[in-house]
């Protein structure tokens, strides 16, 4: 079993997550005014890439919020996570600290 | 509102005593007063004072004065646990003390209620469903918080070296507890 570093309550068992989707998919601030692509790329369209991915988790056996995760797809590898709305943190700095 | 529909009754009756003897013991607790309170610092502030336990501000502690337990179980999310009949008081109490601070207060007596696991063994016994390690170095005593045992959402909340309080949702205590009569057969 894996364990995910919850950014409120530390290292607990894959178990007591969900997965959430990709993180950062921001809503149009007015949707009235986006054209049909665009929308459907929003709505439907995901990065799904091999190796580091913004994700978002819920802990819901645990402290049940939503937080941000980065994520290798590859390796499992949690390169870090961080509470929702904080901003998205530097993928080469990221990628720095865990000497990539 | 027919006799039958006043009738209170605990979800423990006619379930089989768990205990096995100088080892563990799993039971009931009596009824009592809940609430899950939600909303910021000054929020927790002046329901502390209000409630009269000061909420944790660590996530994953319990606190308790005078019979009255706060448990912080998320980063803005507290249970509170007092004694039977005193709803009614500390809703009136919270809800004029935080008449202009934004919170949510939720009585949740109805759905929760809660057994305590005791003995030598019970860190085993809670073990047999529980993902979490529960040895005391990384579950020290006074620590609370949401987990799993095996598939059913419980509250679990270390109360001394060889007591845990498990609160959890009454319809999910035929599952759990059934587990733990079939895991204690192992001591
Ligand atoms: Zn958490």
């Amino acid at each position: 079993m894996l364990l995910i570093p919850c950014p409120h309550c530390g290292p607990r068992p894959e178990i007591e997550f969900r997965y959430a989707g990709e993180a950062h998919v921001a809503r149009a601030a007015d949707p009235g005014a986006v054209n049909d692509q665009d929308w459907a790329e929003y709505l439907y369209f995901r990065s799904n890439p091999k190796g580091i991915h913004f994700e978002r988790w819920r802990h819901v056996s645990g402290c049940a919020r939503f937080f941000n995760c980065v994520r290798d797809t590859v390796s499992d590898k949690i390169l870090t996570t961080y509470p929702a709305g904080e901003k998205k943190p530097d993928l080469g700095t990221l990628m720095k600290e865990a000497g990539r | 509102m027919s006799d039958s529909m006043a009738m209170r009754r605990s979800v423990f009756d006619g379930m089989t005593p768990i205990r096995v003897e100088g080892k563990v013991t799993a039971a009931s607790l009596p009824f009592a007063a809940r609430f899950v309170f939600r909303g910021d610092a000054k929020a927790a502030a002046a329901c502390s004072k209000a409630f009269g336990v000061t909420l944790p501000k660590t996530i994953l502690q319990a606190a308790s004065e005078d019979g009255r337990s706060a448990l912080s179980l998320g980063p803005d999310e507290w249970l509170l646990i007092a004694r039977d009949g005193e709803e009614a008081g500390i809703v009136a109490k919270i809800e004029k003390a935080l008449a202009k601070i934004p919170h949510a207060l939720v009585d949740v007596c109805h759905r929760n209620t809660a057994f305590t696991v005791t003995g030598a063994q019970a860190e085993a016994l809670l073990a047999s469903g529980c993902p979490l390690d529960l040895h005391e170095t990384a579950f020290p005593v006074g620590m609370a918080t949401r987990t799993l045992f095996a598939k059913a959402d419980v509250i679990l909340w270390r109360t001394g070296t060889n007591a845990f309080r498990v609160e959890l949702w009454r319809s999910f205590v035929p599952f759990v507890w059934g587990i733990l009569a079939e895991a204690s057969r192992d001591f």
